[in-house]
């Protein structure tokens, strides 16, 4: 295997990094990233400063391995985890997933289903999947990979993932449960840590501005005066993803440098 | 002495014990181990105005495309490896089907309200997102007790008729999955008047303790009233461990939704012949 061609910190490990750092305080539950970064990121988590982090294979199972998507040496299985015992988790709670969106707005809501007119869509995508439950059961993070006014847009077309303005319309023991913790995206990492929890630009990966966040979002976002850069990967975690995690570059193909 | 009953049958056989309008469940998952030789038949049949309650794959997809579906209750449609199912995201762009969504989850209280036979389960699943706009059966219940919460009721998703498809059954029904998740094809069976069980190999019930451990034994013959031998009767989907997806064939039949000339290529091609001419026509490929 060839390692791939890349300078010593790219804007992947960045990303990986930013999503490794949405699980830190978690302690023992299941992390649940969906998305190439996600499952490369969760994985130097648990590897680094989350140990107690449980992970899936993707299918029914929850295994130790530190690799993300391949286990050459065989899977070491800690439990069965098929699809009934994932929701029995969401309902839990013990449970922080990231999902993706093709539509996300100021307050974190979130679409997947359908663009357009619900009832008769411009454009069906998947439908509601597990959005409406994962978000108002456990704690949800959200990772874009092609961080744009189309994706960070001003209004969703059909709430899929509860934002923080449809959680506050609940009774409090209704959204009792509810979080949304980051997005984190190729371009920065958000979070809702504002009085009326809007998006909030947290840090920019090196090399972009908060300027060109905001051209790249389709709504007003809560800049701070002083926005820091995201955390760089150590050299340790440089060479764990690339190693064990990720030997592949599998990140590489979804943030190219 | 009475012999038990015998409940083999074929794909057309049970077929023939469905009428138009009829709501159908298909287990299975996105593109894994669904009864996909049923399928097959119901396209070759003449039902019409089909409510198809599934975890949506190709079953949806291609019943959407052969124009056998009135409504559909799901939570997604997916071909896992191509997110989004062509054939269904059409029907949807054009109107064609109504439409009764579901969180994931909540599909399956559905399912186990309706094989528990009570009206509904209660879930805090659906709460400030657009699914209480979008699904009218979804209602709101207060909790009895003195915390009186506010929850969703999720509706038994009550049917004439399911499918599912094990990796090995014996004559009577009792199926086992060898793969890596049950999905909720025992609570499909659960929620359904009729239970109709496809399966890869029919074994002698004293062999099936051979094929895997007690807990494979998902489905009892309980729940079933048809047994189908369907050898590679979940192609082209996924039939862990017996067989993978045929990732190929399932790109051809995604290309298939790009006009209504591949459709009718790939229908004439693949669908308008019999099951064993399907799998005869596969092995010569």
């Amino acid at each position: 295997m060839t390692e791939p061609t890349h300078g010593p910190v790219s804007r992947a490990d960045v990303c990986v990094v930013a999503m490794a750092e949405c699980f830190r305080g978690d302690g023992e539950l299941l992390a649940n990233p969906i998305g190439t970064i996600p499952m490369i990121g969760g994985r130097l988590a648990r590897a680094t400063f989350e140990p107690d982090l449980a992970m899936t294979d993707g299918e029914a199972r929850l295994i130790a391995n530190p690799e993300a998507f391949a286990w050459p040496d065989g899977k070491v299985i800690e439990t069965f985890n098929p699809y009934r015992q994932m929701f029995g988790w969401v309902w839990n709670g013990r449970r922080h997933v990231v999902m993706g969106g093709t539509q996300i707005d100021q307050y974190g809501n979130q679409n997947f289903a359908a663009i357009g007119d619900y009832r008769r869509p411009k454009v069906q995508l998947l439908g509601y999947r597990g959005a409406p439950g994962n978000t108002i059961n456990n704690t949800t993070s959200y990772w874009v990979p092609n961080h744009s006014p189309n994706v960070l847009c001003a209004n969703v077309d059909t709430v899929c993932g509860v934002g923080y303005n449809r959680a506050a319309l609940l009774d409090e023991h209704q959204r009792r449960f509810h979080e949304i913790r980051y997005v984190v995206t190729n371009l920065a990492v958000l979070d809702f840590a504002t009085p009326d929890h809007r998006l909030r630009l947290r840090s920019v990966h090196p090399g972009v501005t908060p300027e060109e966040v905001q051209e790249a979002t389709g709504f007003d976002l809560v800049i701070p005066d002083e926005v820091p850069q995201s955390r760089l990967p150590t050299a340790a975690e440089i060479h764990l993803i690339a190693t064990v995690i990720d030997p592949t570059g599998q990140r590489l193909v979804e943030v190219p440098n | 002495m009475t012999e038990p009953k015998d409940k083999r049958c074929t794909e057309d056989e049970a077929v023939a014990e469905l009428s138009s309008g009829m709501t159908i469940g298909i287990g299975g998952w996105g593109s894994r181990r669904k009864p996909m030789s049923v399928v097959r038949a119901i396209l070759r049949s003449d039902l019409t105005d089909l409510t198809v309650v599934s975890w949506g794959g190709p079953d949806v997809g291609l019943l959407c495309a052969a124009g056998k579906v009135k409504r559909l209750v799901y939570a997604f449609v997916s071909l896992d490896s191509i997110p989004l199912e062509p054939h269904f995201r059409a029907a949807r762009q054009r109107g064609a089907i109504e439409d009764e969504p579901y969180d994931e989850g909540m599909f399956l209280l559905g399912l186990q309200a309706a094989a528990w036979r009570v009206p509904f389960l209660p879930t805090r699943v659906g709460l400030g997102s657009d699914i209480l706009r979008d699904n009218d059966r979804l209602k709101m219940v207060t909790s009895p007790f003195d915390d009186g919460e506010e929850l969703v009721a999720v509706p038994a998703l009550v049917m004439d008729a399911a499918f599912v498809h094990m990796n090995r059954s014996d004559a009577r029904g009792n199926g086992q999955y060898l793969g890596p998740d049950p999905y909720m094809d025992d609570l499909f069976l659960g929620a359904a008047a009729k239970g109709f069980l496809s399966t890869e190999r029919i074994v002698a019930t004293q062999d099936l303790a051979q094929e895997g451990p007690p807990q494979s034994l998902l489905i009892s013959r309980l729940l079933v009233d048809g047994v189908i031998e369907a050898p590679n009767g979940a192609h082209f989907t996924a039939c862990e461990p017996d067989y993978p997806r045929d990732e190929a064939f399932q790109k051809h039949y995604a290309a298939s939704a790009k006009s209504p000339e591949a459709w009718a290529e790939f229908r004439a091609g693949w669908l308008d012949l019999s099951e064993a001419d399907y799998q005869a026509k596969l092995r010569a490929s």
